[in-house]
C-alpha cells in the first residue's frame, strides 16, 4: 500500500477502535427513531416539499431577505453585524464583549460558532468561554472537536465522561450514572451562565418578518444563556433566514424527527430579541422582576464566509438549504462505523460536509473525507430538504481530479482508459472508472486473467500501485459473456421461439395479445455481461418462462462507474450512449430491464442531469429492476408456476439504491408469492458500494459495515438461510463475509437452477 | 364542550401521556385545590391572565432571581396548546414567565381548554401576528432532557418534570 494510504487506513482503524462502537449504538439510536417517527407522520412527504420550497425560494431571494431581516431587527432595537468571513465575525464579536467588559460568556451549541473558532478568538482576549450544552461542554473540557451536528460528544461512552469529570473536577464522590453526570454538569454549569456577562447562541432559522431567533434544543440551555444576561449576541449563516414566521411551521414537525428521532425537541424557542424577558441580575438578587427596568442588547451576527459564493455555484447551492439536521449522518453506513472525526471536516461531518467544507474552507479540506460517502444515496430519501447529497459528493470529488495533476503512468493510461477526464485523475479512481475496459480486457483474455490476478506478486503490485485490497478477491471474469450465450442461443428469434410456449399454453396468440404481447431489452450492465454471467442467463430464462421474448443488444456501461469515482463528464458520455443504444428499442416499444440496481438508479436518478428531458423521462418511465418487472408480469396475469417455486427459507438482503428507489418490497413479494419464506436485512448499506471495499485505505472500514450484516444473516434464525441479495457488490461482501455463496433473487427463480 | 374540543382535549392527553407529562383537568372553582395537590413547594409564578382565576398567596408571584432559584415549583400560564404533540406555548413576559417556566425542578403550564389547537401549523399561524409585534414564545414539549451523558437523563437545564394543568371551559368568560 502506497504511504498515503496506509496512513488513511490506520487512521481509520485507530478511530474504529476508539470511538466505533459509542458511535453506532448513538447513530443506529437516531437512526431507528427516525425511522418510527416520520412513520407516524402522515404528511411526511408533503411537509419535506413544503420546506424544500421554502428553502428554494429563501435562498433566491437572500439580498432582498438579508436588507429585510436587518430593517426588522433595527425597528426592534437590535443591531445587525453581516460578516465577510470568520475573521471580521469575530472582531465584531470582541468589540462587544470588549464594550460590555465581558469576563464571561456563555454559549448554546452552535456549529456555525465552530466554524468561526469564536471560543479561541475571544479567550485570545481573556474572555472566559463556557459551552453550556452537555455535550459541547464534554468536549470542551475534553479538548475535542464535535463528531456528530447535533449530539457533538456521540463518539464518547459514558464512562469515559465519568473519567474524564473525575479526573478533571476531582468530585467528592466519583461520579457515575449519566444522572450524575447530568447533575453535576447543569450545576457547574448554571453557576456560570448567573455569572455571565454575554449569552451567545445559534439560530436554526431566522424570520425576516419580525426578527424572530428559533432555536431548536432540547436541554435548556438556550434558553438561559439567551434571557439570563442582558446582552445576547446570535450568530448565524446568511443562510438560516426565512421569509416569514410561518414558514418555520413544517421545520417544526420535521428537524425532530429528522435529527433524534423526537416527534418534537423539547423546547422550540421563538425569540424576538431584544426580549421581554426581565435579566435574571444576580448582583441585585432581591429585586423582584417586575421592578426591573432592563435596557437589553442583542446583537445579530449574520455570516457570509462563502455562502453567498456558494449561492452561485450551480452544485453547491442545495446546500444552502440544509438545516444541519444530521440525518444523512445517522443513515449513512460509513458514518455508522467511523462517525464524524473521520466522516467530517474541519466543522462540519456526514455526507453534507462536503458542501459545506467545500464552501466555507474550500476543497482542500472536503477532499479529506469525501471518498467516504460511496454514493448509496440511503440519505437521499431522509434529508427533510431533499437535498441530493450524493450528488454534492460527485461534484466535489470531480473537481478535485481536476485539481489533481500528477500525469503518472499517463502515457499507459490513457490507452488503457479512454475516459473523458483530465490527466489529474488519480490511477485507483480511474482503474474503478473504466472498470468496462478493463472488464472486456479480462473476459477476453480469461481465464488467463482470473489467474493472473490471483498471483501474490500482481495483487502486491496492485495493491501499491492502485490501491486494490489484496485481501478482496477479485472479480472472475467469464470467457463468453452474456451476449455472446445469447447470441449462441439462436439471439433474439430463439427467445421469441421460448417465450412462446408459455403464452400458447395460456391460451394461445388471442391471450398473448391481450397481454401486450411484451418485448424486453434485458440491459447487459458490465458485471451481467462480463462476470455474472450466471444472473443474466437466469433473467432471459425467467423473462421467456413468463411469455416475455428478450434482446440483449450491446450498450455501453450506464456510468456509474465513473461516476461514483467523480469522473462527471464520463459518466455523461456515457448517458448519451446508452440511450442512443436504446433508442430504437424505445421507439418499437419495448420495456428495458435492469439486473444490476445502481445502474438502475443511473437511469432513474442521475440521467436526469445527463440528458435532455424528454430522453430522461422515456427512459425512466419505460425501464424496470428485473423483479418489478416480474412482479409486474405475475400481477397481469402471468403463471408463477412456470418459475422456480419452492419452500426454501431465504435470507434476502436488498440493495442501497434499490431501496432508496422503493423497490425492494417487489422482490420480496416474488419470493413469497412463488413461495419462499423471507427474511430481509435492515442494515443501511452491505459496505462494499460498488468499488469502495476494494480500496486498501478502506478495506477494514468496508468489513466493519459489513460486519453488521453478516451478523443479521448468522442469527440463529437466519444462519441456515439461503442468502440471497440482489447487488453484485452485496452479493461479493456477503461471499467474503459469511463464507456462504449468496445468489441473485433471479437465479432462484430461473426454471434451469436445480434445488438448493 | 363542543365535540371537536373534545376530540381535541382527548388527542392533547394521548399526546401528554405519551411524553410520561401528568396533566389534570381541573374546572376553575377547583383550581387552587387542584394546584395545591400538584404544586411543590416553595413555588414561584407569574399572573394568570385568566379572568375567574388566579394563583393563590402562597405561591409567590413577584419573584427574584434568589427566590426564583430555590423555587421548587414554577407557574405560568400557557397561551395555547398544540393537540399533535402535547406542546404548551409559554409567552415570554416581563414579569419573568419565560425564567419561571424554567428554573424550577417542576413547571406547571396552566392551559385553557378552549386554547388548545390541532396541530402545529395552526399554533405558528396564531404565533406569527404576535412575534411580529415584538414577542417571544416558548413552543415547550415535556421536561428539558438529554442524552449526552451516555444515556437519556430527563432535567437537564430545565425542569425534569412538567405537569400540565387544564382548564375546563365551563362557563368562565374569556380573559381578554
Ligand atoms: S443535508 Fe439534509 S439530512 Fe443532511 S444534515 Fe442537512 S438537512 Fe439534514
Amino acid at each position: 500500500m502506497s504511504e498515503a494510504r496506509e496512513e488513511k487506513a490506520a487512521s481509520i482503524r485507530h478511530l474504529l477502535e476508539t470511538e466505533g462502537d459509542a458511535v453506532a449504538e448513538n447513530t443506529q439510536g437516531f437512526n431507528q427513531g427516525r425511522y418510527e417517527s416520520v412513520a407516524e407522520l402522515e404528511e411526511y412527504e408533503a411537509l419535506k416539499d413544503e420546506a424544500r420550497a421554502i428553502k428554494e425560494d429563501a435562498i433566491e431571494r437572500l439580498p432582498e431577505l438579508i436588507d429585510e431581516l436587518t430593517e426588522t431587527v433595527e425597528a426592534n432595537g437590535g443591531t445587525v453585524y453581516l460578516a465577510d468571513d470568520a475573521a471580521d465575525a469575530n472582531r465584531y464579536v470582541r468589540e462587544v464583549a470588549a464594550e460590555k467588559e465581558a469576563d464571561c460568556l456563555v454559549k448554546s451549541k452552535s456549529m456555525t460558532s465552530e466554524e468561526l473558532e469564536v471560543n479561541e478568538a475571544l479567550e485570545a482576549d481573556g474572555v472566559e468561554v463556557i459551552e453550556t450544552d452537555l455535550g459541547e461542554w464534554v468536549l470542551q473540557v475534553a479538548e475535542e472537536a464535535p463528531s456528530h451536528l447535533i449530539a457533538p460528544a456521540i463518539h464518547k461512552s459514558r464512562e469515559e465522561i465519568a473519567r474524564l469529570f473525575n479526573a478533571q473536577f476531582d468530585p467528592d464522590e466519583p461520579l457515575e450514572t449519566a444522572e450524575e453526570l447530568t447533575t453535576f454538569a447543569r450545576e457547574w454549569l448554571g453557576e456560570h451562565i448567573r455569572d455571565a456577562d454575554v449569552g451567545m447562541t445559534g439560530a436554526n432559522f431566522i424570520t425576516a418578518d419580525s426578527g424572530t431567533i428559533v432555536l431548536v434544543t432540547s436541554e435548556g440551555n438556550a434558553r438561559k444563556t439567551a434571557v439570563v444576561p442582558d446582552t445576547h449576541v446570535a450568530v448565524a449563516g446568511v443562510e438560516k433566514i426565512v421569509p416569514s414566521v410561518e414558514d418555520v411551521a413544517p421545520f417544526v414537525e420535521l428537524i425532530g424527527r429528522s435529527g433524534t428521532g423526537q416527534d418534537i425537541t423539547s423546547y422550540v424557542s421563538f425569540l424576538t430579541p431584544p426580549v421581554e424577558s426581565p435579566v435574571v441580575d444576580f448582583d441585585e438578587p432581591d429585586v423582584p422582576f417586575d421592578e426591573r427596568d432592563d435596557d437589553r442588547e442583542f446583537h445579530l451576527v449574520l455570516i457570509d464566509n462563502g455562502r453567498l459564493a456558494m449561492r452561485e455555484d450551480e452544485h453547491l447551492r442545495e446546500t444552502l438549504y440544509c438545516i444541519r439536521c444530521s440525518a444523512c449522518a445517522n443513515s449513512c453506513a460509513n458514518f455508522q462505523s467511523v462517525g464524524g472525526h473521520a466522516f467530517g471536516g474541519e466543522t462540519y461531518t456526514g455526507g453534507i460536509a462536503t458542501g459545506w467544507e467545500a464552501g466555507v474552507y474550500g476543497y482542500d479540506s472536503a477532499a479529506e473525507f469525501n471518498d467516504l460517502c460511496t454514493g448509496c444515496s440511503r440519505c437521499v430519501n431522509q434529508c427533510p430538504v431533499k437535498i441530493d447529497i450524493p450528488w454534492i459528493n460527485t461534484v466535489v470529488r470531480d473537481r478535485l481530479n481536476r485539481e489533481g495533476d500528477d500525469g503518472q503512468f499517463e502515457f499507459v493510461y490513457d490507452e488503457l482508459v479512454p475516459d473523458e477526464e483530465p490527466g489529474g485523475v488519480d490511477l485507483q479512481k480511474r482503474l474503478f472508472g473504466n472498470f468496462e475496459t478493463l472488464a472486456k480486457l479480462g473476459s477476453a483474455t480469461a481465464p488467463l486473467s482470473n489467474w493472473l490476478a490471483t498471483l501474490g506478486p500482481v495483487r502486491r503490485g496492485l495493491e501499491r500501485v492502485v490501491g486494490v485490497d489484496a485481501g478482496r478477491p477479485l472479480p472472475s471474469f467469464e470467457r463468453e459473456t452474456l451476449r455472446d450465450w445469447f447470441e449462441r442461443r439462436g439471439g433474439h428469434a430463439a427467445s421469441r421461439e421460448r417465450a412462446a410456449e408459455p403464452r400458447a399454453g395460456r391460451g394461445g396468440h388471442a391471450a398473448s395479445k391481450e397481454r401486450g404481447d411484451r418485448e424486453v431489452v434485458l440491459y447487459p450492465d458490465v458485471y451481467t455481461n462480463y462476470v455474472d454471467v450466471a444472473r443474466g442467463k437466469a433473467a432471459v430464462r425467467v423473462l421467456e418462462a413468463l411469455g416475455v421474448d428478450v434482446h440483449v443488444p450491446a450498450v455501453p456501461e450506464s456510468g456509474r462507474a465513473p461516476l461514483s469515482q467523480g469522473m462527471v463528464a464520463t459518466a455523461d458520455e456515457r448517458a448519451s450512449g446508452v440511450y442512443a443504444a436504446l433508442a430504437e428499442h424505445l421507439d418499437a416499444g419495448r420495456d428495458v430491464v435492469v439486473i444490476e440496481p445502481s445502474d438502475l438508479a443511473m437511469l432513474h436518478r442521475e440521467y436526469e442531469r445527463f440528458l435532455p428531458d424528454a430522453s430522461y423521462e422515456r427512459l425512466r418511465e419505460n425501464s424496470y429492476e428485473a423483479l418489478e418487472y416480474v412482479y409486474g408480469l405475475l400481477e397481469n396475469g402471468a403463471d408463477p408456476d412456470a418459475l422456480r417455486t419452492g419452500d426454501e427459507e431465504i435470507a434476502y438482503h436488498s440493495h442501497c439504491q434499490q431501496r432508496t428507489l422503493g423497490l425492494a418490497p417487489y422482490t420480496r413479494s416474488v419470493l413469497e408469492h412463488c413461495g419462499y419464506d423471507v427474511v430481509e436485512s435492515d442494515v443501511e448499506c452491505c459496505g462494499m458500494a460498488g468499488s469502495f471495499g476494494y480500496k486498501s485505505e478502506y478495506y477494514e472500514l468496508s468489513m466493519d459495515v459489513g460486519e453488521r450484516l453478516a451478523d443479521q444473516f448468522t442469527a440463529p434464525e437466519t444462519k441456515d438461510r439461503v442468502v440471497v441479495a440482489t447487488g453484485t457488490s452485496c452479493g461479493d461482501q456477503l461471499d467474503d463475509l459469511l463464507r456462504r455463496d449468496s445468489r441473485h433473487p433471479l437465479e432462484v427463480l430461473d426454471p434451469a437452477t436445480p434445488a438448493y | 364542550m363542543s365535540v371537536e374540543t373534545g376530540a381535541i382535549v382527548e388527542r392533547f392527553e394521548t399526546s401528554l401521556a405519551e411524553l410520561d407529562v401528568a396533566v389534570t383537568r381541573t374546572r376553575p372553582t377547583a383550581f387552587e385545590s387542584t394546584l395545591e395537590e400538584v404544586v411543590r413547594e416553595p413555588a414561584v409564578g407569574t399572573p394568570l391572565p385568566f379572568e375567574s382565576i388566579s394563583l393563590p398567596a402562597w405561591v409567590d408571584v413577584r419573584p427574584t432571581p434568589a427566590t426564583l432559584e430555590s423555587a421548587a415549583t414554577g407557574v405560568t400560564a400557557a397561551s395555547f396548546g398544540i393537540a399533535d404533540y402535547g406542546s404548551v406555548v409559554l409567552p415570554s413576559t416581563p414579569e419573568g414567565a419565560e425564567q419561571v417556566s424554567l428554573f424550577s425542578e417542576l413547571h406547571v403550564p396552566v392551559l385553557r381548554e378552549r386554547d388548545l389547537v390541532a396541530d402545529v401549523p395552526t399554533a405558528i399561524d396564531r404565533l406569527g401576528p404576535r412575534l411580529r409585534d415584538g414577542e417571544s414564545a416558548i413552543v415547550a414539549t415535556g421536561p428539558s432532557a438529554t442524552a449526552d451523558m451516555g444515556a437519556l437523563v430527563r432535567g437537564a437545564h430545565g425542569p425534569e418534570a412538567v405537569h400540565v394543568i387544564l382548564l375546563e371551559d365551563g362557563e368562565v368568560s374569556d380573559g381578554e
